[in-house]
């Protein structure tokens, strides 16, 4: 009988095209997800060379990083983004998938959104298939049993060209979740308390699986949602099995196989799973029972706590590199010391992003919402669906309603707010409660201060104007 | 790309874990198209007193005195000496692009994020990992010795201070066969197309829904 393996080590043995000598592989890639910012420089490397495109049909594009939200920007289509870098490098986009002959979805077709949330939704990410894009995010598509990993542009060039990577294999991870979720407590929950727990160096390394009841009974939005944010712990790849819950997800979508193939598919999708007795390099165990609604306070998402706690003191540091990134996160945060979490109000609330725009969690936000109003100290709120299709959905549920007549924005879709690459940002010193991923210095706006929460409390925030635990609520 | 071999380069100490791509190089200036002129905004936010975006004339930008690169004795410095987790967040290879526009050949650290990890050496940019408490002492002496630079032989697998110690690093093979001979990896693999083809006509019996 064949050694037990991991679900990762199935995936690449599946891939590899050949082992070479010194230790790496060339490992095949199925899918190939391209957007407007790393993508150009790639194109221009392949004219240079007088390369093509290996196989045209693993490669899907759209706009998402720049696009404007705003209905009145979008009207006009590309030529009406009033930003030029912006506007010439949706255009650069257009023109490369045209000059290519890459299937693209531009900025006003329904079907346009974050590339991470359109791939799934169009089938183009299936079980078992390696998948790549030049975004970190990439990892959001091992909810559906797929090695999927962000690369750089260098990489986006050599899968363009050649339909591979030169690649060394990772250790293996488990990350058991077990337990039930309190009502209120999140996906987005549970992968803020892993990073919390093992830190954003913590994945370094590793493929990281995901299993234990807590993930099996969770949607794929919520699978996507953990999946998502494994780089944020440092893991390249995140991977949940493949189950009943993401064969019911993709079948029938329009880039799913069909008929004879998708019986074929489903037979084939049966096996990925991790083999009983095999073994992982390291395992970290959370009981899902007990985790709380979390909140980011700092400027790193290992930098994260319990609605129930406050803000550390640098006092308590484990050692000298630790006090001083605290140190600077409370002064760039502008917090202090013990401060409780409850006590931050927020200037303005952002839900939406690559982890947290899809339906399951603008239905999360909305009910929170119902009824209730935007607190008057909160600036803006907005809410950026992830995809055109998934805006459609809102819609005819009707919660776009419900966002609109709380004081929220109702936008167009994009990555938006949570990298403030368009016009959507915070200013200097700003407060938000934004479920996107990255509370990094300056990344939604110059000095602009974030914490990473899930849409039901970014809901309860811009509701109460400051945290609070949406259990309570 | 630039091939590595040896170099003795004046080094300069960035004394911050966990520092991101986002810190690194902003995204505003992620809209560019090309891959150069990325130096004059590396570390925007802590070089500059100002909100920095694209197009600006950096010479009359106000310089935060307090920011390491802006001191005077580290001018011209082609090594940087980092903590931990360098790199980590977002894949953009922007990063490195304005690491090496800016000057830098070389970034020394205990650790670095995997994405990052990958893409420094396409761009020419050696990376070495080197022991935590190894970081602490050469932190030290950069801090007391104005001028202080390292030796990185790279076939050798070498760093040398100043005083004559000798630190070994590991490397990967292929990354550095890569870097010595500033080759690119896609005429590499393209060696392999053979491999390829036949891979995909296999696969195409087994899971032939990837390529309909």
């Amino acid at each position: 009988m064949s050694q037990p393996r991991t679900l990762y080590d199935k995936l690449w043995d599946a891939h590899v095209v050949k082992q070479r000598e010194d230790g790496t592989a060339l490992l095949y890639i199925d899918r190939h997800l391209l957007h407007e910012v790393t993508s150009p420089q790639a194109f221009e490397g392949l004219r240079l060379a007088g390369r093509s495109p290996w196989r045209l049909g693993a490669n899907l594009a759209t706009p998402d990083h720049n696009v404007p939200t705003t209905q009145k920007e979008r009207a006009q289509g590309v030529s009406g983004i009033e930003d030029e870098t912006s506007r010439i490098q949706v255009q650069t986009l257009d023109e490369n998938c045209d000059a290519f002959g890459i299937t693209e979805f531009k900025i006003n077709d329904v079907r346009q959104g974050i590339v991470h949330v359109v791939g799934p939704e169009q089938g183009a990410t299936l079980p078992g298939m390696t998948l790549v894009c030049g975004d970190s995010h990439t990892a959001t598509h091992g909810a559906f049993a797929a090695l999927a990993h962000g690369v750089g542009t260098s990489e986006v060039e050599h899968v363009l060209a050649t339909q591979c990577l030169i690649q060394r294999k990772m250790k293996n991870l488990l990350i058991q979740v077990d337990g039930r979720l309190q009502p209120g407590v999140t996906a987005k929950d549970i992968i803020l308390a892993v990073i919390g727990e093992i830190g954003t160096a913590g994945g370094t390394g590793y493929a990281m699986e995901f299993a234990g009841s807590a993930i099996e009974s969770l949607s794929m939005e919520g699978r996507m949602t953990i999946c998502n944010m494994a780089i944020e712990a440092g893991a390249r790849v995140g991977l949940v099995a493949c189950d009943q819950t993401t064969l019911d997800y993709v079948k029938g979508r329009p880039f799913a196989p069909q008929g004879e193939q998708w019986a074929q598919a489903e037979a084939y999708w049966k096996n990925l799973h991790t083999d009983s007795g095999a073994v992982f390099d390291k395992v970290v165990t959370l009981d899902a029972a007990a985790i709380e609604p979390q909140v980011s306070w700092g400027t790193s998402p290992e930098m994260v706590a319990p609605i129930s706690g406050q803000v550390p003191n640098p006092a308590d540091a484990v050692d000298e590199t630790q006090r001083k990134s605290w140190v600077r996160a409370l002064e760039y945060m502008g917090l202090q010391p013990n401060q409780a979490l409850t006590d931050i109000r927020l200037d303005r609330v952002f839900i939406g992003s690559c982890t947290n725009s899809r339906i399951e969690d603008l239905r999360a936000a909305a009910v929170v919402i119902k009824g209730r109003k935007v607190a008057s100290s909160v600036k803006q709120a907005l809410v950026v669906p992830g995809s055109g299709l998934v805006k459609q959905q809102a819609e005819a549920e009707g919660l776009d309603q419900v966002f609109v007549a709380a004081g929220f924005e109702w936008r167009e879709p994009g990555c938006s707010m949570c990298l403030a690459m368009n016009a959507d940002k915070l200013g200097a010193g700003e407060h938000c409660a934004s479920t996107s991923n990255r509370n990094f210095e300056g990344r939604q706006g110059y000095g602009g201060r974030t914490h990473l929460v899930s849409p039901a409390m970014a809901a309860a925030a811009a509701i109460a104007g400051h945290f609070i635990d949406v259990r309570q609520f | 790309m630039q091939k590595f071999t040896q170099l003795n380069g004046l080094v300069a100490p960035l004394d911050r874990a966990n520092v991101d791509t986002d810190l690194i190089i902003p995204k505003q200036f992620l809209k560019s198209i090309k891959r150069t002129g990325f130096g004059p905004n590396l570390f925007d936010e802590l070089r500059y007193l100002d909100e920095g975006y694209p197009g600006q004339d950096a010479s009359q930008r106000p310089l935060n005195p307090d920011f390491v690169l802006n001191q005077p004795r580290y001018q011209g410095a082609e090594v940087l000496l980092a903590r931990q987790n360098f790199g980590c967040g977002s894949s953009r290879e922007h990063a490195p692009w304005a690491l090496v526009d800016f000057g830098f050949r070389a970034v020394i650290a205990p650790s670095f994020a995997d994405i990052f990890f990958n893409n420094a050496p396409k761009n020419g940019l050696l990376l070495i990992q080197l022991d935590e408490a190894v970081l602490d002492r050469l932190f030290a002496e950069v801090a007391a010795s104005e001028g202080y630079r390292l030796l990185i032989d790279l076939p050798a697998q070498k760093v040398t201070t100043p005083s004559g110690e000798v630190l070994s690093f590991e490397m990967d093979p292929f990354r550095k066969h890569c870097l010595i001979n500033g080759l690119d990896d896609i005429g590499i693999t393209l060696q392999d197309a053979q491999a390829i083809k036949d891979y995909e006509v296999r696969q195409a019996q087994q899971t032939p829904w990837i390529f309909a």
